[in-house]
Parts: C-alpha cells; sequence; structure tokens
C-alpha cells in the first residue's frame, strides 16, 4: 500500500513514524525489534571503543535503516558540539540528536545548552533534531537556531510514566511548524497513540520495548499504534460533550408515552 | 601515550594504522581523537604517535 503521508525531516522522507532507540538491548535482539517497529530512524551513542568487543551494533542494524546518533554524555553544548562532530566523521550522516543533560538524578535536558548546541552544528550542515524539556520559548529558540525538529519529553528518560507532559507538548505542537517528535518516558502504546492524535510528528521510544517481556511483540505494538494515532489525527477526532449526552440510535418513534 | 583514559605503551608501534592494527581495533567502525583533533582515516598511514599523544578511540554503542 502506497504511503503518501510521509514523515520529512530537512527534505529526507520517512513512512515510519516510529524511531527507535538501541540502548539496553542485546545486540541479536537489534535486528529484530528494529525490524518489527519497522523503525527507518535508529539512534546510537557514540562509547570508548573495546578491542576485544568482536561485533558492533552496526553490524545488527539494516543497512536502510537511517542511523541518529545521539550526543548522551554530553554536560555542556561544547560537548555536544564534538561528539556530534566525531560521530559524523563514523559516517552515519548528518543527523545527530542534541542530548546536553547536566542533571544526574532526573537526566533532565539543559535547554540552554541545547540551543547553543543547534546552533553550532546547524551551521556546520548537521541535521539537528534536540532533545528537550517542553518550553515553548525555547522550541522557538531551537526552531530559529536551525533545528530541524524539536523532541520534547514526555517524562524523564527511562521512566516509563508516560505523558507526563502532554499539554506543553500539545502547545509546541500546534505553535511550531517543525516536526515535533515526543521522546523519552513513552512507557505504552496507548501513550504512543494518545500523542500522535494530538499531531505529535513522530515517536522515539527505547525502554518501554527494551523492558518489555517480549520485545518484538512490544515493538508492533508501538508501530501500530503509532500508525493509529496518526491516521486519527488526519481523520480528525470527533467532538466531545461535555455534562449532556447525545443519542446514536434514532430516537424511539413507536413508544407511546405512558 | 594515553589511549581511551589509559596509559599504553607504544612498544616500537609508528603509524596510527600499525597501532590500531595491533590492538585489533576494527578500522572501520571506529573514529580517532589525536590531542583533541578528529584524525580522518585516510590519515591513519600518515601519523607517526608519540609517547606524549592523547587518543580517543570511539565507536558507535546502543543508546537511545
Amino acid at each position: 500500500m502506497e504511503n503518501n503521508d510521509k514523515l520529512i525531516i530537512a527534505g529526507h522522507e520517512f513512512n515510519s513514524r516510529f524511531i527507535l532507540g538501541s540502548g539496553k538491548f542485546s545486540l541479536d535482539l537489534v535486528k529484530a525489534a528494529v525490524e518489527s517497529a519497522g523503525a527507518e530512524i535508529v539512534t546510537l551513542a557514540l562509547r570508548r571503543a573495546n578491542t576485544k568487543t568482536e561485533y558492533n551494533i552496526l553490524d545488527f542494524i539494516p543497512k536502510t535503516v537511517t542511523l541518529l546518533p545521539n550526543t548522551s554524555g554530553a554536560r555542556t553544548a561544547e560537548e555536544a558540539v564534538r561528539i556530534a562532530r566525531l560521530s559524523r566523521e563514523l559516517g552515519c550522516g548528518d543527523f545527530v540528536k542534541i542530548e546536553v543533560i547536566k542533571d544526574t538524578k532526573f537526566l533532565l535536558p539543559d535547554n540552554y545548552e541545547t540551543i547553543k548546541a543547534t546552533e553550532i552544528l546547524a551551521k556546520e550542515g548537521f541535521i539537528v533534531m534536540p532533545y528537550m524539556y517542553p518550553d515553548l520559548n525555547v522550541a522557538r529558540d531551537l526552531a530559529n537556531a536551525g533545528a530541524a525538529t524539536i523532541m520534547p519529553l514526555a517524562a524523564p528518560i527511562g521512566s516509563n510514566l508516560g505523558l507526563l507532559t502532554k499539554h506543553f507538548i500539545k502547545i509546541i505542537i500546534d505553535e511550531i511548524k517543525l516536526p515535533v517528535i515526543v521522546d523519552a518516558g513513552i512507557g505504552s502504546p496507548s501513550q504512543a497513540c494518545e500523542i500522535m492524535q494530538e499531531g505529535a510528528a513522530a515517536i522515539m521510544v527505547n525502554t518501554a520495548i527494551a523492558t518489555a517481556k517480549n520485545i518484538n511483540e512490544m515493538a508492533e505494538a508501538f508501530k501500530l499504534a503509532i500508525i493509529a494515532g496518526r491516521k486519527a489525527y488526519l481523520a480528525g477526532l470527533g467532538r466531545v460533550l461535555n455534562f449532556k449526552a447525545e443519542a446514536s440510535s434514532p430516537l424511539i418513534d413507536f413508544l407511546e408515552d405512558k | 601515550m594515553r589511549v581511551n583514559g589509559k596509559d599504553t605503551e607504544l612498544k616500537g608501534t609508528k603509524t596510527l594504522t600499525d597501532f590500531l592494527k595491533d590492538n585489533n581495533y576494527n578500522l572501520g567502525r571506529i573514529v580517532i581523537e589525536l590531542n583533541g583533533e578528529i584524525v580522518s582515516k585516510d590519515k591513519y598511514n600518515t601519523i607517526n604517535l608519540k609517547d606524549t599523544d592523547v587518543m580517543e578511540v570511539l565507536t558507535f554503542v546502543g543508546g537511545g
């Protein structure tokens, strides 16, 4: 079936609106998770190489997938820029997900440093996808700095707590013209569906799948939920009635009042 | 020299390529930062390492 509803990031088209994080998986499960998710974008992290390691995660990700290295570990804009440049040298393309985190307890992103890193890297030709705490003013600054998408968090990284920031994400969706990709904290397919219904352009999920009892089934469940949410958004949700009702069946016309 | 935060003996190694091969790094899966500068792959053969060098050998791992 032809899909005319593409996710477009800086001119690059994707059929899938499901970005899969590859952390916390054993290597032999990564490939199956990517396939079950139908993901066309997968995130990676940069770390010191181990000379004894026989396999690399790139050996387990289909070649057709777009790699999205993150800058995890960066505490400042400068460190994020350093990681981004090193990642690009590895030959994975120009995409980069900016993560700048100083807060070691809640792992909340530093929006100020994120804006600085975004500006520097966008000028260097990177396709910058900044992870941020959902704040409309910051989203505007990121857009002005050259971000390709905005990636607000739903809840703290790895928490599976769900859409704690839903209202503020919705404000960004409504006010910012860039694709808004909800990242971090989404714990269930129903939550992914719910924010897709509100107009999120895509969802990024890692922990909810990596910590599920059946990884492949959960990856597929997310895939279907994201598709369902997108279709519902495009279809336009029905209106809501508060404190009243409206019959769905024709009113009874053959029973006489007593 | 220091490699990935650890003191490392060069043991007669001359070029960066020699060092990486001697230590069984997968050249297709790594990126090198030498004394704070990224080294492109086409330069590996032309760089002679020194005891005072500080090198990072990095690769992709799983991450969200």
